[in-house]
């Protein structure tokens, strides 16, 4: 099943890309080139060969875990991919992270609360929050607390110098090496495009977290605690939260999967992000087919692995599913 | 219709749903009299240079962009451009999967399991990422935009009507019509296809909010229609040269975009109350929702 996708994918992306109206080596080798000079790029890239054979080739090599060299940069597409990773995965966890730390309480006080001023209030934010277009947000937090406020950096990673490369991690690079400064740096930058990021993760898991509470404390064995006359605070935190937490385990590593892909791609722009996200943006503009169709297989990959992940975990937390 | 009028009823009820209906209601008017309702209708195209970046004021009460266009105006001729590009991006996803999720559901053999794992290949990627790749291969124009979002969104159709097929397939009335010789097209048509009418309708409403996100995502990035199309997330775009100082530019056109996707998320929200009483609220249908 999961190589068929992974094949169809690229397959799907390959000829998408390449079945282009604009010739991306008449782009790159700019107007002046003599025809000699197209023809020998042409020759250099492989472009001259029939698109099947292309592809063959381009599928050999993906197999090997080679995306080919980027037009722009000459240098390989993977080798790019690596550098910008460590960015987009920092931004991604702390918007992650973020967002549970709001959602599990405000989910199960919306649920416990159910129908009261405060539930409503809720749906109301959460709906919003699905509703709310991330780079937009990403913009009117820079206007307010940077360009007026001038609490938090406008955009990139870090001030001054970068600390010194252990994981790729600046936040976690600068803890590892005492580096205080920076690491006080690295979390500035980091508030507004996680904040961004995190709004609509944040609006989708609550939603999650009051469902999944909600049937918990419908269920017969919450009706027989109280009856039993086990305090409510006990039966919340030893009963309820485990089990409604199982639904939400499911939610997170789906809203992971789609920050990493998606929301984080528009909004790495905003914020010139350093990360995956802003370089596919940059090199769709540059028609760098090569870039384009590595980084979108390359997220295919790591959506396919997230989901993956996701049913191995489910199976962890909520032994039940087995038999399913 | 009966069964239309107590939905209806029950929206009336609803206080969420009939916010989000009147929402909806209210912005597509907005598309369809842009021409009318504007302040200066001319300013959609036409530059005026010496008033350019004004603050909000009497003549221009949203301010004017860059090249002097009252911004009110070109929001509202905006409404046309995204509603365009969702109800027909839409519409070609139902036309697509809608037919696809009943084949498949209905049969079950090779083919229908091969549709689906086509269809599959379309969800490994998040959407704004495929169109990305999409429409900028295509070129910046409305129709390849259009393309572009309907090419990655048509699956979601197609896996719920396949879904809900699966299980209405099974029930008694079914076996019932096909035991008195009715044809499967039949069947299928008069039989099966209005009891899946009620996800398609919710995943309609839901999806018309998302397509508007995406296209204005494809806008920002530059792959959108190209300009002076005055599309809500290209004007976005456009204004971030012009900030902190000119905040109305950047502002006003994420709350029309703000406004219009609420407003299909709460009558979708609210839909899904209603027609589905199954699940009240964000059960397991919204489980799907999270992966976009």
């Amino acid at each position: 099943m999961i190589p068929f996708v992974i094949f169809g994918l690229i397959t799907l992306v390959f000829f998408i890309v390449r079945v282009t109206p604009s010739d991306p080596v008449s782009f790159i080798a700019g107007e002046r080139a003599t025809k000699e000079q197209v023809a020998e790029l042409r020759q250099k890239w492989g472009l001259d060969k029939p698109l099947p054979i292309q592809f063959l080739i381009y599928i050999k090599q993906v197999v090997k875990g080679d995306f080919g060299i980027s037009l722009y940069t000459h240098q390989p597409v993977m080798d790019d991919l690596m550098k910008r990773l460590p960015a987009t995965l920092e931004l991604t966890i702390a918007a992650m992270f973020l967002s549970i730390l709001m959602a599990i309480p405000l989910g199960i006080i919306s649920a416990l609360w159910r129908n009261s001023w405060f539930d409503h209030l809720l749906r109301v934010v959460t709906i919003g929050g699905i509703s709310i277009v991330g780079f937009w947000l990403g913009i009117i937090l820079q206007l307010v607390f940077s360009y007026k406020l001038g609490f938090f950096p406008l955009s990139g990673r870090i001030s001054g110098t970068a600390p010194q490369y252990i994981t790729g991690f600046y936040v976690m690079d600068s803890v590892l090496t005492l580096n205080g400064n920076a690491l006080l740096s690295a979390i500035k930058h980091l508030v507004l495009p996680a904040t961004a990021v995190a709004f609509s993760s944040f609006a989708v898991i609550t939603r999650f977290v009051r469902a999944g509470v909600l049937d918990v404390l419908r269920s017969d064995y919450v009706l027989y605690e109280s009856a039993m006359g086990l305090p409510s605070l006990i039966i919340i935190l030893k009963y309820v939260f485990r089990n409604a937490i199982t639904s939400a385990v499911t939610q997170v590593g789906l809203v992971f999967a789609a920050l990493l892909g998606g929301a984080a791609v528009v909004i790495e722009t905003v914020f010139d992000w350093p990360g995956v996200g802003l370089f596919l943006v940059q090199s769709t503009l540059l028609a760098d087919y090569k870039v384009i169709l590595g980084v979108t297989v390359w997220i295919g990959f790591v959506f396919i692995a997230a989901n993956l992940l996701i049913d191995i975990a489910q199976v962890i937390v909520d032994p039940r599913r087995v038999g399913r | 219709m009966r069964r239309s009028q107590v939905v209806l009823s029950k929206i009336l009820e609803d206080k969420l749903a009939l916010t989000g209906m009147l929402i909806v209601f209210s912005v597509m008017m907005v598309a369809v009299f842009a021409p009318w309702l504007a302040p200066h209708p001319q300013d959609v195209s036409q530059i005026h240079l010496t008033e350019r970046l004004l603050a909000p004021s009497f003549k221009h009460l949203l301010g004017t962009d860059d090249l002097g266009r009252d911004l009110l105006s070109r929001i509202l001729f905006g409404a046309r451009v995204s509603f365009t590009i969702a109800v027909i991006a839409v519409g070609l996803c139902i036309i697509i999967g809608v037919p696809i999720g009943l084949y498949a559901g209905f049969y079950d053999n090779w083919v229908s399991s091969l549709i689906m794992r086509i269809g599959d290949i379309f969800l490994s990627v998040p959407q704004v990422v495929l169109a990305l790749a999409i429409a900028s291969s295509l070129g910046r124009t409305m129709e390849n935009i259009i393309l572009a979002l309907s090419i990655t969104y048509w699956p979601w159709f197609s896996n719920i009507v396949f879904a809900e097929t699966r299980k209405v397939k099974k029930m008694v009335f079914v076996e019932a019509t096909v035991a008195l010789g009715a044809t499967t097209f039949r069947t299928i048509l008069f039989h099966i296809l209005p009891n899946v009418l009620s996800p398609i309708i919710i995943r309609s409403s839901v999806g018309m909010g998302f397509t508007l996100l995406t296209a204005a995502a494809l806008g920002f990035i530059g792959v959108g229609a190209p300009p002076p199309t005055p599309e809500w997330g290209i004007t976005i775009a456009e204004s971030r040269r012009y900030l902190p100082d000119a905040w109305w530019f950047a502002i006003f056109p994420g709350i029309a975009i703000f406004i219009s996707v609420m407003g299909f998320n709460m009558l979708g929200d609210g839909l899904r109350d209603i027609l589905d009483p199954r699940i009240r609220r964000g059960g397991q249908k919204a489980k799907r929702e999270g992966e976009e």
